[in-house]
């Protein structure tokens, strides 16, 4: 049950009005501990499992884990797709905000439609599709295959792959931060005379940098921890095409509990990173908005808009 | 006459054209925009799309309609209909304690209402395998009453909780914080009891939220592979989702089975995401209008 409006006035301590001599309801409290027991229960012992199993054979056990040959090249091969994958969505994610933000033209809510909609298709559909066309009894596999360049089952269709899951993160972040900027200061350094990228790196990049931040830090989050997909289109080529999740599957279908939490350890530590710069990048978003617009509620308004907006991730 | 209506047609074009844009860089940014778009999602999407059009209906019908591939589809939404149910329920409270009260470490908890985004689903799914076994943390105790935690149906379920929670936590929290308690309390002193309240001032604003928060908490869910392949135990017509199904094809070579599956799934995640399109739109409808 949800608490009734007595227990709520006292319980939220800034509600204005208190309620002078009642006693303080039990509802808060309750609720509280329910949704402390619910989230420790799903979200925190799974995380703290995961540090507890890696660590459980001992330092040294991790740590040899860790340095192991495939590990080390999984971890490489993580490293080379993000360095690929990310860079790309970015460029593409400031070129369609810039072009839905800047422009007026036909077809622009379909073309943002259409860049979210890698969220809605499952990564092991996306991994399908990348199959279908690159195996070798298809055209464009055979082609391929006939001039010895491999594509399934090798780096390049890991790095599209990736590329195809990731694709929205940067744009859904920079476009709405973007949208709520209007165009006023660009056409006003165009009209001081500063040149088209002069006015993108001088005026727009730091007015959007805390929103590109962030969709950079979730589109890597996303890049290093991708499964389905990847998993569908790499062929599981030990040393060759197992990137950190997947020799997470590998170690653990082998048994080796120790050396897949100590892995998986590894891409925790990447997602609590990612948690955190999410905290650091909100306030100084919030910050950046409240001092450029003056209007704190308003502005506060457009940043859940946005939070809600975030979809599939 | 055709020819003065084309000629119409250029005068208007041109007209367009020529109306300057004061920011430069239109031609630049949408060449890139759509040839990553195109190249990166759209034509690998086509091909899955022509490709099923290549097989023909009675035999698409047949893939379809096979059991297994209908035991897989009503696991898949039988089990992301349940984990979403629980996710709108838990959704709401925790939404609710971390918009209303005020506690220690509140900001640590709103922190890791995220965590299910940003773990890669692979460690979430060896770690909720681990913990819900029979040797586990917790499935030691829940296998003490006769429950079988990972390795079934609900271990599942409980992967897709995890996966789910923060989409109703998120969506719900916004319209809570700004929903004004002075709505609750002008209810309460025309003498509305909790009940009332709730039924009738709190559900009505927070409906629209709540359906969109349980709709992309479903979405994801029928999806999600990483985290459900450890814990479910992955058992044929008993513990086999949707995902993992084409998986099996893939890995059979059997391409046209897959394809069958992928397109029929498909057709599920865009009519869910016009649905969200649509709640979405609503919700921003009803709070417009307070």
């Amino acid at each position: 049950m949800l608490p009734p409006p007595r227990g709520l006035v006292v319980g939220s301590g800034g509600g204005g009005l208190a309620v002078h001599g009642r006693k303080r309801s039990l509802v808060p409290f309750a609720l509280t501990c329910a949704a402390i027991l619910f989230m420790g229960l799903f979200l925190l012992i799974p995380l703290g499992a995961v540090f507890s199993y890696a660590f459980r054979e001992g330092v040294r056990a991790f740590w040899a884990s860790v340095s192991d040959k495939d590990a080390l090249s999984a971890i490489r091969l993580t490293f080379f797709v993000v360095c690929l994958t990310v860079p790309l969505n970015v460029l593409f994610g400031i070129c369609a905000a810039w072009n839905i933000c800047k422009f007026r033209f036909r077809g622009k809510n379909l073309l943002v439609t259409l860049i979210d909609l890698p969220f809605t298709v499952s990564p092991v559909i996306a991994g399908l599709i990348f199959v279908l066309i690159f195996n070798p009894a298809g055209k464009l596999g055979g082609w391929l295959v006939g001039r010895d360049i491999r594509v399934l089952f090798a780096v390049p269709s890991i790095v599209l792959a990736t590329a195809f899951v990731t694709f929205p993160f940067v744009a859904r972040e920079v476009i709405p931060l973007m949208q709520s900027q209007g165009t006023d200061d660009e056409e006003a350094a165009l009209m001081l005379g500063a040149g088209g990228w002069k006015t993108f790196t001088r005026v727009t990049l730091p007015n959007i940098r805390w929103g590109l931040l962030y969709g950079v830090i979730l589109c890597t989050a996303r890049a290093v921890g991708e499964f389905g997909a990847v998993s569908v289109v790499s062929g599981h080529i030990r040393g060759k095409t197992v990137t950190m999740p997947l020799q997470v599957e590998i170690l653990y279908n082998e048994y080796n509990f120790t050396a897949a939490f100590a892995v998986a350890s590894l891409l925790s530590l990447v997602s609590l990173l990612t948690l955190l710069a999410k905290k650091v990048t909100e306030r100084n978003r919030r910050i950046k908005k409240a001092s450029y617009y003056g209007q704190p509620k308003k502005e506060e308004r457009m940043d859940y808009v946005r939070d809600s907006d975030y979809r599939r991730q | 006459m055709r020819k003065s209506r084309i000629e119409k047609t250029l005068a208007r074009w041109a007209g367009r054209r020529r109306r300057p844009r004061v920011i430069p860089g239109f031609g630049l940014t949408m060449g890139i925009t759509m040839s990553y778009l195109g190249l990166i999602v759209l034509l690998p999407l086509s091909v899955l799309f022509f490709k099923s059009l290549g097989i023909s209906a009675q035999e698409f019908l047949r893939m379809v309609a096979s059991e297994r591939t209908l035991a897989a589809f009503k696991l898949s939404f039988g089990t992301s209909i349940i984990a979403a149910s629980v996710n709108t329920l838990c959704g709401l409270v925790v939404a609710w304690v971390l918009v209303r009260y005020d506690f220690f470490g509140k900001a640590f908890l709103d922190a890791v209402v995220d965590l299910p985004f940003a773990l890669p689903t692979a460690v979430a799914g060896i770690s909720l395998a681990t913990i819900y076994s029979r040797t586990g943390w917790i499935g030691k105790s829940l296998s003490g009453v006769g429950i079988q935690g990972a390795y079934s149906r609900l271990g599942i379920v409980i992967a897709l909780i995890f996966i789910g929670f923060p989409f109703v936590v998120r969506t719900l929290q916004p319209v809570l914080k700004d929903l004004d308690p002075q709505m609750e309390e002008a209810a309460a002193c025309l003498g509305a009891t909790r009940a009332q309240t709730f039924f009738k001032v709190l559900l009505p604003v927070l409906l629209p939220a709540a359906l969109t928060g349980f709709a992309l908490a479903l979405a994801r869910g029928l999806g999600e592979y990483g985290s459900v392949v450890f814990i479910s135990g992955n058992m044929p017509m008993k513990t086999e989702i949707v995902p993992l199904l084409i998986m099996t094809k893939l890995e059979e070579y059997n391409y046209e089975g897959a394809i069958v599956i992928a397109a029929v799934m498909l057709i599920f995640s865009f009519i869910l995401m016009l649905a969200i399109n649509l709640l979405q739109a609503w919700s921003r409808r009803k709070m417009e209008v307070r």
